[in-house]
């Protein structure tokens, strides 16, 4: 294994830490019309992710980053290829990020809707994209002998790249209502483990023909099994929710994500991103990485700090371990 | 038309629009995370309520500030990559590596422990929650670090070898990138600044409550407070900013040039510094100005009989080096630029120590414009830090990574100029909103002024109803 495959891999973790993580945040975000009756109901909703959707976001931040140090050309090229679509996952974050943080800041009812309607809209407009983008990558994308996009931005809107999307905004909706149901208490937690299971279902017919359209038109042996073991534990974690077990629910949707980033990534390499209209134009891991000092560098720091990081962040994940209710949201001046 | 619709203007518009805006954040969060830290620890220490007022009431206004900080950043951070592609290609191998290290090291510790902070007042032990605000505020200082090292290898490139296969820079050596002598100066230059920033908020904050007559057990100490920091920040982000001048002569002595127009190469005495000018824009013919002889010889070289290199000299210089082409940047914007930042840093200061003599033991003027300068002195500042930054990266073109790519050659290739209008009239927009709704929440928590003591307990020090749910 060559560093850039190491870095390869690395990538594919960055990026399912972040999908797992801020997809909870997400989908208690897309949640708020369905689950909560009341203000205070989406002041406990919010509050589930209050501490920690911030160090979540922070994932892309280093994803993005660490894909500009380890593979130039694959960040170049996906970021000004995806111009507007980026443009958009963007405006939504900032939304969302502002939202958290000023919806409380005035009593009026009518400030506060305006800021749960940016929370939903800024939580599903990337749930969505992020699937869209990663599906375009996996099927290949129109690039000249420089790896600049030169396709247009409706091609990056097609039947396969759009179930992906779909894919990503259903798993995230699913995993934050059951993260719901798993930090809430009361009529609210009842509620969450219902809509799971609707929303459940179907998850496992998008997610499940999105994973088979991927296997059979990019698969290889490798993510084929990956793409299988994830079906099978998007049913675990759906049939879990029915009995009750949220624990469970949530740590099988929570392997469900990762195993499907894993899947991508795996039907990609040793590519990183093909060209649909010349193979001599394709992006691989190898002329795409950055030189063997840079990787080197980063593969020492990442040895050192990545562990270090999971650490304090599962230390903050124990300390907010509590459910949140309603008498405690109620009990602040807020 | 073609020429509204530029790709490459838009893009420079977009990236200097919305770095510009980052960076009306920043340095309040950097300032006011370190202060709350501060009063925090007086807190802990002594355990008097009114550091723990303090704490609150500036924390506040902090985690409002901080948001915008953060979503503001992450467009920095994908811009890279949207509207200079090139740039990233060209870079990405050295440029990256810094970028890394700050989410690795400074942005996860920042958030993190920032979560613990906000949502910990009743749920972990004190020396715990103490801990947090400092791991935060050490990731936040952690990233201007970082981000001021990524900055300064486009200022003065080292640490790497140009790969000519590939058509790129590659790093050599991370640690002269760490220890880039204009990062070593950048970097406490940036950071006294950001002090002065928050200074300046927390001194005009005290002013308008004391002006008001209330608050005043609160108040007072933080006025004091304010002002020390002010005047101790100032002092030294002009030592700093005098290293940091040295530096640039050394990496860029184009830039010095610009900033004084000078276009003759001079020694000495006439190696002067203009207080003031008038004459045509572009700085050509002089009609009136105010010089301090030997002054730029000083900034310049540290000694009163130095020789500092003209404009001609220099793209004749460069010309030769570089190929034919312009090699200046626009004179008028470096020359007032560079007078404004120091010019309105040097206004701060003054009034900070004007305001330390007159409240001197304890007095209280009675004078209401004393208080209302001090109230509306917050801008001055932060408008010398924006400006500072304008001197900088407008100082440096043609280049966008100096002597090694301009800045027309590191455009995304495959971005319309109809792309880019979208993305900055939407970020303009988005941003406009944001400013005004921003500036209203932290006037609304500056002005409603800390918790009275009546809701701490006397028993514990606690203040009850803590405002730890969203
Ligand atoms: C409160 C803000 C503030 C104040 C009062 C000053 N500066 Fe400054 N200056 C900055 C805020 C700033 C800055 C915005 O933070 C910059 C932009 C880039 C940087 O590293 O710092 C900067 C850049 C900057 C540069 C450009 C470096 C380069 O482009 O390579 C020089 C030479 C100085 N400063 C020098 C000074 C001197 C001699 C000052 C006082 C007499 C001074 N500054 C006051
Ligand atoms: C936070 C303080 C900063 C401010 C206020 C700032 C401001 C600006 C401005 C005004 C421009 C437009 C210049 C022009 O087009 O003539 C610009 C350009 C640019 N700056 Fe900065 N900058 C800052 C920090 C940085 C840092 C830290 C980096 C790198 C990490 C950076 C990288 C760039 C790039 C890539 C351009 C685009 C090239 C160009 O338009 O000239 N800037 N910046
Ligand atoms: C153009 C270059 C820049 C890039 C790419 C950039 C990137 C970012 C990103 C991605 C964030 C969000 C981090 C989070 O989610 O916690 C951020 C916030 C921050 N940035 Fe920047 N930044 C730039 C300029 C600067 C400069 C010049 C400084 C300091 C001198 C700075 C200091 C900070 C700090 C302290 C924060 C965290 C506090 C806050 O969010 O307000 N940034 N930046």
């Amino acid at each position: 294994m060559t560093l850039p495959d190491v870095w390869f891999l690395l990538i594919g973790l960055f990026f399912t830490g972040y999908f797992v993580l801020d997809g909870f945040d997400f989908g208690v975000g897309m949640s708020l019309p369905f689950l909560a009756r009341d203000d205070t109901d989406r002041r406990v909703l919010i509050n589930t992710i209050g501490p920690v959707w911030d160090l979540n976001e922070t994932w892309v931040i280093v994803a993005g980053a660490a894909l500009f140090a380890a593979f130039p050309e694959w960040y170049a090229t996906v970021f000004s290829g995806f111009y507007l679509v980026m443009l958009m996952i963007l405006l939504a974050l900032i939304l969302r990020g502002v939202s958290f943080e000023y919806r409380h800041q005035r009593p009026e009812h009518t400030w506060k809707r305006a800021f749960d309607r940016m929370i939903f809209i800024g939580s599903v407009v990337p749930a969505f994209l992020w699937g869209l983008v990663f599906a375009n990558l996996v099927r290949g994308m129109a690039l000249d002998s420089n790896f600049d996009y030169i396709g247009s931005f409706g091609d990056l809107f097609n039947a396969y790249s759009v179930l992906g999307g779909l894919t990503t905004l259903t798993l995230f909706f699913t995993h934050g209502v059951i993260f719901a149901s798993l930090k809430t208490d009361g009529s609210i937690r009842v509620r969450a483990r219902r809509l799971a299971a609707r929303s459940g279902l179907v998850t496992i017919v998008v997610a499940g023909s999105f994973l088979i359209a991927t296997t059979l038109a990019h698969g290889n042996a490798l993510s084929t099994v990956l793409s299988a073991s994830a079906v099978v534990t998007l049913v675990v974690s759906y049939t879990a929710n029915l009995r009750g077990r949220e624990g469970v629910a949530f740590a099988s949707m929570a392997v469900t994500i990762a195993l499907a980033v894993a899947s991508l990534f795996g039907a990609l390499f040793p590519d990183v991103l093909p060209a649909t209209n010349d193979p001599a134009n394709t992006m691989t891991v190898q002329n795409a990485a950055s030189g063997h000092y840079t990787l080197a560098l980063m593969s020492w720091i990442s040895l050192v700090f990545v562990p270090l990081i999971l650490g304090y962040q599962g230390f903050t994940y124990w300390i907010f371990r509590k459910r949140v209710t309603r008498s405690v949201v109620t009990a602040s001046a807020h | 038309m073609n020429e509204i619709l530029s790709p490459l203007i838009l893009s420079r518009w977009q990236f200097g629009l919305t770095t510009v805006y980052h960076f009306l954040f920043v340095p309040l969060t950097i300032g006011m995370g370190f202060t709350v830290a501060v009063f925090q620890t007086a807190w802990y220490r002594t355990g008097r309520a009114h550091y723990l007022q303090l704490t609150k009431f500036f924390g506040r206004i902090f985690l409002i500030n901080f948001a915008m900080g953060v979503v503001t950043g992450i467009v920095q951070e994908f811009q890279f990559g949207m509207n200079w592609s090139e740039y990233s290609r060209f870079v990405g191998d050295v440029f990256g590596a810094p970028l890394a290290l700050e989410g690795l090291l400074a942005f996860f510790l920042e958030a993190t422990f920032l979560g613990v902070w906000i949502f910990g007042w009743d749920k972990v032990p004190k020396r715990l929650h103490l801990t947090a605000i400092w791991g935060a505020t050490i990731g936040s200082i952690a990233s201007a670090y970082f981000i001021i090292c990524a900055n300064s290898f486009m200022q003065h490139p080292v640490g790497y070898a140009i790969n000519h296969a590939k058509g790129r820079a590659e790093l050599t050596d991370i640690w002269a990138v760490l220890t880039n002598k204009v990062a070593l100066a950048a970097f406490p230059h940036t950071l006294f600044a950001c002090f002065m920033v928050s200074a300046a908020v927390i001194i005009s904050v005290a002013a308008w409550h004391l002006h008001r007559n209330q608050h005043l057990d609160t108040m007072r100490p933080a006025l004091r407070f304010g002002l020390w920091m002010m005047v101790a920040a100032g002092a030294l982000t002009i030592l700093s900013g005098d290293q940091l001048g040295l530096a640039m002569v050394e990496t860029q002595p184009m830039k010095m040039a610009s900033a004084e127009a000078l276009y003759n190469t001079s020694t000495g005495f006439n190696a002067s510094f203009s207080i003031f000018t008038l004459g045509t824009p572009d700085g050509v013919h002089e009609l009136f100005s105010i010089r301090v002889p030997y002054l730029l010889s000083f900034l310049s070289t540290h000694t009163f009989d130095g020789t500092v290199e003209g404009i001609n000299n220099l793209q004749q210089q460069y010309a030769a080096a570089y190929g034919p082409g312009d090699y200046s940047p626009i004179i008028w914007v470096t020359y007032w630029s560079f007078r404004w930042m120091m010019g309105l840093g040097m206004v701060a200061i003054l009034i900070a120590v004007a305001g330390l003599w007159i409240t001197r033991k304890g007095r209280m003027p009675e004078n209401r414009w004393i208080w209302r300068a001090a109230t509306w002195s917050f801008p001055l500042p932060l408008a010398a830090m924006v400006i500072g930054w304008v001197f900088t990266e407008m100082g440096r073109q043609p280049w966008l990574v100096f002597g090694l790519l301009k800045t027309s050659d590191g455009v995304s290739p495959g971005t319309t100029g109809v792309e880019v209008l979208i993305s900055l009239v939407a970020f303009t927009a988005i941003y406009a909103t944001l400013a005004v709704v921003e500036f209203r929440l932290i006037l609304r928590a500056a002005q409603s002024g800390p918790d009275e003591p009546t809701k701490v307990d006397e028993e514990t020090g606690e203040l009850l109803h803590e405002a730890t749910v969203y």
